[in-house]
């Protein structure tokens, strides 16, 4: 591995992502896959860095689960995203940042496809005022939160209190990242550090003092991959992806994987249980799997924030590995009580993954 | 009606040669050397430039040359040792020109001004930039060289990417940047697949026990005994011709690197471990030549080449008069072609100047 040939490139792919002033758009599942996601983003963007971030409850899905499933045509999907932009024109920003990869990648390749088909954007502009007597200027830029978070990932290490380094050894933790397919697969230049090579989460994960592993599958999909797990009969090919991903990397001996796609840690996640149940393996030390955090769970970790309060508990694969490696303090006795103290419930566990 | 053809060519002659006719050849690759050479023999003072700082072009840094494995050196002693009485200036460039009259007042880099009747134009190609190729590593794993490369440590031996490793497979990329539209050269590069051939078998020379694997899309082979050292390659040597692209490069824990591909042919997907991965890069135009053709008013062609008058019976005629083409300034071509065209646009300048 040559580190400056990925650095040439990934100086060729750098985007613009302004400081202050976002209208942020949620993502769909995100909030029941990783509950506390989104709102610790907002907590470290607004209040930590006292960032303007502005949302609406009128947001809606923006259409990309129906369109990627070849359940909704692009035009539909195209005002659905033109409503989007008008709640952000009425009130008030240019830029728009969303949670979601999907919708990152449905916003982009909406207004690309506008760049070069410039009179289906008019026909969006008079659907959306046929439908709900709309109209929008469309965002100047167009950020996912990720971005955002790979933007402040400096004033986020200033203000650690926990590092991406085994207490014990002093060695950095063994960090996997893996990329949304919609971030910058579809378009390069949109991503920071482009589509071979992307640098949004190898970025953060090296500002809080993780090694990256660059391992061959890295590339490859998560398993989700829409239509592999939405149609039931493709199951099998949902599972066959994440389980080769997992071979790939077992080698290596990642200590957690950080994602920022609502599909891929739901899936890398949920399959290491599948994968221990049809095989008996577990890829992770001890019998436990390899935690799987998205960036904004593994930024409130290193921020120091409770990980029973970021919603850690909610993951398949036990995250206590991690925080005993990181020397982040946590009370087992509070891992399944809500936010009122309300006993949760505590799971079954699995007959191979080992769940703490 | 052979004899009255030779009895006309006998009773008109060539016509006398003025001494002070002046042609100047641009590039002094063996296009440029071979038409200086022919020009010097028609009794034409011919002054030769280099942007390098040598002659011979890329030809001065391969090895052996197909399909007979003639030493490139050899080629290039040759063709310099006939240039005896022309005028070589290496390290030097055009930095204006002017039409004067039928001729041309060219400022050369040194300072000085001279004056031609013809301006023959033997500027060559480029190497496609193979680290463009992301997905193929150039740059980022150290086991992935270009053909250039390798040719480099066929003469020289001494690349550290070969020596300190042992090789046991090898793989060759055909088509790197070439017929390749996304990369901005849907030209095909002609020579490829058999230099691809030719240093698969050098390869299997140096490394007998080595795996050999070439990955193309068509295999274009052409030329005078191209198909024999094609048959060759698999009857003799045992190399191995995977009809797909490679999707993608990795890094194995061990230092290979996984190439992934498709078998068109077996219709299925395969994955090889490869000690040293080899990119073809394709032949493009030379990114310089487009102020140089301004400054001659001489036009460009769509793929990035200078255009020719006609692509049939007027290749080595620009569509000014006085200026001339050989080689591979108009696109790719092999070495024997670019020769033969060296020849034809000397007969064609000795026509022109015989007209004036």
């Amino acid at each position: 591995m040559i580190y400056q040939g990925k650095q040439k490139i990934w100086s060729d792919y750098q985007k613009e992502i302004p400081d202050d002033h976002w209208f942020y758009v949620r993502s769909c599942i995100r909030q029941n896959f990783f509950p506390a996601s989104e709102k610790y983003f907002l907590g470290i963007c607004r209040d930590m860095l006292g960032k303007d971030i502005y949302e609406t409850e009128h947001h809606t899905t923006c259409g990309g689960i129906a369109y990627h499933s070849d359940t909704i045509p692009q035009e539909t999907a195209m005002t659905i995203v033109a409503r989007q932009f008008a709640l952000m024109t009425e009130a008030g920003y240019e830029n728009l940042v969303a949670s979601c990869i999907t919708s990152f990648g449905n916003y982009t390749e909406t207004l690309e496809t506008w760049h070069e088909f410039p009179e289906l954007e008019e026909r969006i502009r008079e659907n959306l005022w046929k439908a709900c007597r709309r109209e929008f200027k469309k965002p100047r830029y167009v950020a996912h939160a990720s971005d955002l978070i790979y933007k402040f990932r400096g004033e986020i290490a200033a203000r650690a209190k926990y590092q991406l380094v085994d207490r014990e050894s002093g060695e950095p933790l063994r960090v996997v990242e893996h990329i949304g397919c919609h971030y910058s697969k579809m378009f390069p230049h949109k991503g920071v550090g482009g589509a071979e090579y992307p640098c949004v989460l190898s970025g953060m994960a090296e500002a809080w003092g993780g090694k990256v592993i660059d391992y061959p599958e890295r590339r490859h999909c998560c398993g989700f991959g829409f239509r592999q797990y939405l149609v039931k009969a493709n199951r099998g090919y949902s599972v066959s992806n994440t389980h080769k991903k997992f071979e790939s990397m077992e080698p290596f001996h990642p200590d957690l994987i950080i994602t920022n796609c609502p599909g891929c840690p739901y899936f890398l996640d949920r399959w290491q249980y599948v994968i221990s149940e049809m095989t008996g393996k577990t890829y992770g030390e001890n019998g436990y799997g390899i935690p799987v955090l998205t960036y904004e769970e593994l930024a409130g970790l290193v921020l120091g924030i409770d990980p029973w309060d970021l919603g850690l508990q909610i993951h398949q694969v036990a995250v206590e590995p991690l925080l005993n490696k990181m020397g982040v303090p946590y009370d087992p006795e509070t891992k399944y009580l809500g936010l009122d103290r309300k006993d949760i419930m505590k799971p079954g566990l699995p007959t191979f993954l080992k769940c703490c | 009606m052979a004899k009255k053809l030779r009895k006309k060519y006998i009773s008109s002659g060539p016509m006398p040669v003025p001494k002070w006719e002046n042609v100047l050849v641009v590039g002094a690759g063996i296009a440029g050397l071979e038409a200086a050479s022919q020009l010097l023999s028609l009794g034409y003072k011919v002054t030769l430039i280099d942007k390098a700082s040598y002659a011979g072009g890329h030809v001065a840094s391969w090895h052996k040359l197909f399909p007979d494995r003639t030493d490139a050196s050899s080629v290039i002693t040759g063709l310099l040792s006939s240039i005896a009485g022309a005028t070589l200036l290496l390290s030097t460039e055009i930095l204006s020109v002017h039409r004067l009259g039928e001729g041309f007042a060219v400022v050369l880099s040194g300072g000085e001004t001279l004056y031609f009747k013809a301006i023959l134009l033997a500027t060559g190609f480029s190497l496609f930039p193979a680290e463009k190729k992301e997905e193929y590593g150039y740059g980022v794993y150290n086991q992935v060289i270009t053909n250039s490369d390798l040719e480099q440590w066929f003469n020289e031996g001494n690349d550290p990417r070969i020596n300190d490793r042992k090789i046991s497979s090898v793989g060759f990329v055909h088509c790197v940047g070439s017929r390749d539209i996304k990369a901005g050269n849907p030209q095909c590069s002609k020579v490829c697949c058999i230099t691809a051939v030719k240093q698969a078998i050098e390869i299997k020379q140096h490394f007998p026990d080595a795996e050999v694997w070439c990955f193309y899309m068509d295999l274009r082979l052409f030329g005078k005994k191209y198909e024999d050292f094609y048959i060759s390659a698999q009857k003799d040597y045992g190399i191995h011709f995977i009809r797909g692209r490679v999707s993608e490069v990795s890094e194995a824990i061990d230092g290979e690197v996984i190439v992934k591909a498709e078998d068109t042919l077996n219709g299925r997907p395969v994955k090889i471990k490869l000690s040293l991965l080899v990119l073809m890069a394709g032949i493009i135009s030379r990114n310089d030549i487009q102020p140089l053709a301004e400054d001659l008013s001489v036009m460009m062609d769509s793929d990035g080449f200078l255009l020719s008058r006609d692509n049939i019976t007027g290749i080595t005629r620009s569509q000014r008069p006085g200026i001339f083409y050989a080689g591979t300034c108009t696109g790719p071509k092999t070495i024997p072609e670019s020769l033969a065209e060296a020849r034809s646009a000397a007969i064609d300048i000795h026509n022109y100047l015989r007209g004036l």
